[in-house]
């Protein structure tokens, strides 16, 4: 097969390759069989809770460590023999790991002193100096990273796994050191300036506002196993599994066992209503996922909800008010809490619910996501 | 509350007075002992010399009228430098001994390096055993390994290393091995080796793991690393052995008088003859006087050096 690299041409989707790789330390399997394919210039976000073998995969990519089994192939070449140094990938460390004894530029030149073989001095300083542009940072040239703010290592950093223009940007908890303000503003601009280079990128994240900011597609990963891949929306709104339903926002969750289309569950009054796609075994245990949002709130004494919906009373348990919306706790009458996120703006006509107010919440079918693991 | 209360009923001010009660005591008097020394009259009497403070009759304070024969004649041998037939022993010794100490010094960060840097990476629980094990001969008394070198190198066909030639049959005949430079040398390294490999270790301990990772990402080959980061980010951990090395060296004595012969000159030799057969105290407080103020000089600067470039930055 011909391959074409030009970059005007469609990105090939299997840039890269990630095909059972298994890495085990002592007893633990850190990371248990990943197969992931990862297209040209596509920006993918690891995501999972510290211990779950995202940066040990990224370390895996990058050379720093050895998968035990299977292979990683990118641009069509084995990576299984190549050493770190021999590697185009290059990665942005957490919190950096910028050399103190250097300068900025003498940071970002760092990579280019090292191309065999070796770059004009001229050339070097070219690039270091178009780099510095990209992230902004000529001015700090001189500077050491102990003179700079953590927002300006963070760019140092950028610049410096930049320089070689690898074939592979690896971003380890890029943004983790930074402040929250700092944070938001930063995850857009990282964005923008990796697709401005036009370079793959797959970033390692615990923060799932992070990852959907910024990831096109992201993939959930729990002790060592890749749970599920795709875009923030797949991921958030049809979950494959509860980890990924309760690791990813808020949801409610009702567990029961299956009988005749309808979810049989001990926590709620009536046998809970699923959707007409969801097709599992009768008779089967099965997990009910319904997201805060896609529950709605009314009091008690309001007209019942229409067919199709599950309903339920209870009272009102906590209130968390957040401006743009609240997320209510309701207790239903055997002590299940329902967590129900509403728009502020529903009040418009009437004070909206308080402490131990009797309440109703209520769910579309539809709106709930069947899981069977 | 009263906020002012004595100084004297501080904690701290006492914590802080120990040290430099200690400097007072133990190295500011001496070396003003000496400093008079140095600028007395040798005389054939106890102690062997007159004091450059003369108390006159009817002066209320002694005169001082030092003598600076001793540091004259130090001057006169710096100036008949590079003349035929000078008599230069006093230079020749400062030299023998700033050569063997650089060379010392030199030796043992080559040697102590590795050392350092393995016991560093080594897994936490390894690294007391290993530093345990650099300093295990400190449990034995410093004369006794010297000798123990003695007679490692005996120059006769008992000695151990000129048995274990022979018997291979790489010499015919006993090589001399001991009472030369090299003997010195060999057992001033060995001595001082622990003072070199505990400050690099201490440096080396706490090098960023992921700065090697950052270079060996950015395509830098594991030498090209250890030059470029590991060395220069080190570069405290070595000053600090090397001064730790180097001030003691210059002025040993024991090593070279019983490893080295007749010809290897030092000046810590030198202070003893003055101080010892030739009955010249003014001479030998002179020389130890020159020497700590040469030894002063490089370390003040060394000391500046470091605060200037902060952060143990290079360039």
């Amino acid at each position: 097969m011909v391959q074409d690299s030009d970059s005007g041409s469609r990105p090939r989707r299997d840039y890269l390759r990630i095909e059972g790789v298994t890495r085990r330390f002592d007893d633990t399997l850190a990371v248990d069989g990943v197969s992931l394919a990862i297209a040209e210039r596509e920006i993918f976000a690891l995501l999972g809770s510290s211990g779950c073998g995202k940066t040990t995969l990224l370390r895996m990519l990058a050379g720093l460590e050895a998968p035990d089994a299977g292979r990683i192939v990118l641009d069509g070449e084995d990576l299984a023999a190549v050493p770190a140094y021999r590697r185009p990938t290059n990665m942005m460390f957490q919190s950096y790991a910028l050399f103190p004894h250097l300068t900025v530029e003498q940071n970002v030149a760092f990579g280019l002193w090292q191309e065999r073989p070796r770059l004009a001095r001229a050339e070097v300083a070219a690039r270091v100096a178009a780099m510095l542009e990209l992230v902004q940072m000529q001015r700090y040239a001189r500077r050491k990273p102990h003179e700079l703010s953590g927002g300006q290592q963070q760019r140092v950093a950028l610049a410096r796994s930049l320089a070689k223009e690898p074939k592979l940007l690896l971003l380890d908890e890029p943004l983790a050191a930074l402040d929250k303000k700092i944070r938001q503003r930063t995850q857009l601009e990282l964005v923008n300036l990796i697709e401005r280079v036009g370079v793959t990128c797959i970033l390692v994240t615990h923060d799932q506002e992070e990852a959907m900011t910024m990831a096109g597609r992201i993939g959930v990963m729990n002790e060592g196993r890749l749970l599920q891949v795709g875009t923030p929306g797949e991921i958030y709104e049809t979950p494959n599994c509860r980890f990924t339903a309760e690791f990813v926002g808020e949801t409610n969750l009702f567990r029961g066992r299956v009988d005749g289309g309808a979810l049989h569950c001990e926590d709620f009054p009536a046998p809970i209503l699923l959707p007409a796609d969801a097709d599992p075994d009768d008779g089967g245990e099965a997990w009910l996922s319904v997201r805060p949002e896609r529950v709605a709130l009314s009091r008690a004494g309001a007209a019942p909800a229409g067919a199709g919906c599950n309903a339920a009373v209870g009272e009102v348990a906590e209130i968390a008010y957040l401006g743009s919306h609240s997320v209510y706790h309701v207790r239903l009458a055997n002590g299940r809490i329902v967590i129900a996120s509403v728009a502020s703006a529903q009040w418009r006509d009437a004070a909206p619910p308080t402490w131990g107010d009797a309440v109703r919440v209520a769910w579309f079918a539809p709106d709930g996501v069947v899981l069977t693991r | 509350m009263k906020r002012a209360r004595c100084f004297l009923l501080r904690g701290h001010f006492w914590v802080g007075l120990l040290p430099w009660a200690w400097m007072l005591l133990f190295f500011a008097l001496p070396f003003a002992l000496i400093l008079k020394v140095s600028l007395s009259t040798p005389e054939l009497a106890v102690p062997p010399y007159v004091s450059p403070f003369v108390l006159e009759p009817g002066a209320a304070l002694p005169h001082f009228r030092p003598d600076l024969a001793s540091y004259r004649r130090l001057h006169d041998e710096l100036r008949a430098l590079g003349l035929a037939g000078a008599d230069l022993q006093y230079l020749a010794a400062w030299g023998g001994s700033l050569l063997l100490a650089a060379l010392t010094t030199l030796l043992c960060l080559v040697i102590g390096y590795p050392f350092a840097y393995h016991i560093a990476r080594s897994r936490e629980a390894a690294r007391n055993t290993l530093l345990m094990l650099v300093m295990l001969p400190f449990w034995t008394s410093f004369l006794l390994r010297v000798y123990a070198w003695m007679s490692l190198l005996d120059s006769s066909e008992l000695g151990l290393i000129n048995r274990l030639l022979l018997a291979a049959g790489l010499v015919d005949a006993p090589l001399q091995l001991l009472y030369n430079r090299g003997a010195v040398l060999v057992g001033m390294v060995y001595s001082y080796l622990p003072f070199m490999v505990l400050p690099l270790y201490a440096n080396l301990v706490k090098l960023d793991q992921r700065l090697l990772e950052a270079a060996a990402d950015l395509g830098a080959q594991p030498w090209m690393t250890f030059l470029r980061v590991t060395l220069p980010l080190s570069r405290r951990g070595i000053v600090a052995g090397a001064m730790l090395v180097f001030i003691p060296a210059v002025g040993e004595f024991v090593i070279p008088d019983l490893l080295g012969g007749g010809d290897v000159l030092m000046i810590g030799r030198k202070i003893w003859d003055d101080f010892g057969p030739n009955q010249d105290w003014p001479m030998a407080a002179a020389v130890a006087v020159t020497m700590v103020l040469v030894l002063i000089v490089p370390i003040a600067l060394l000391h500046r050096h470091g605060r200037a470039n902060g952060n143990g930055a290079q360039r």
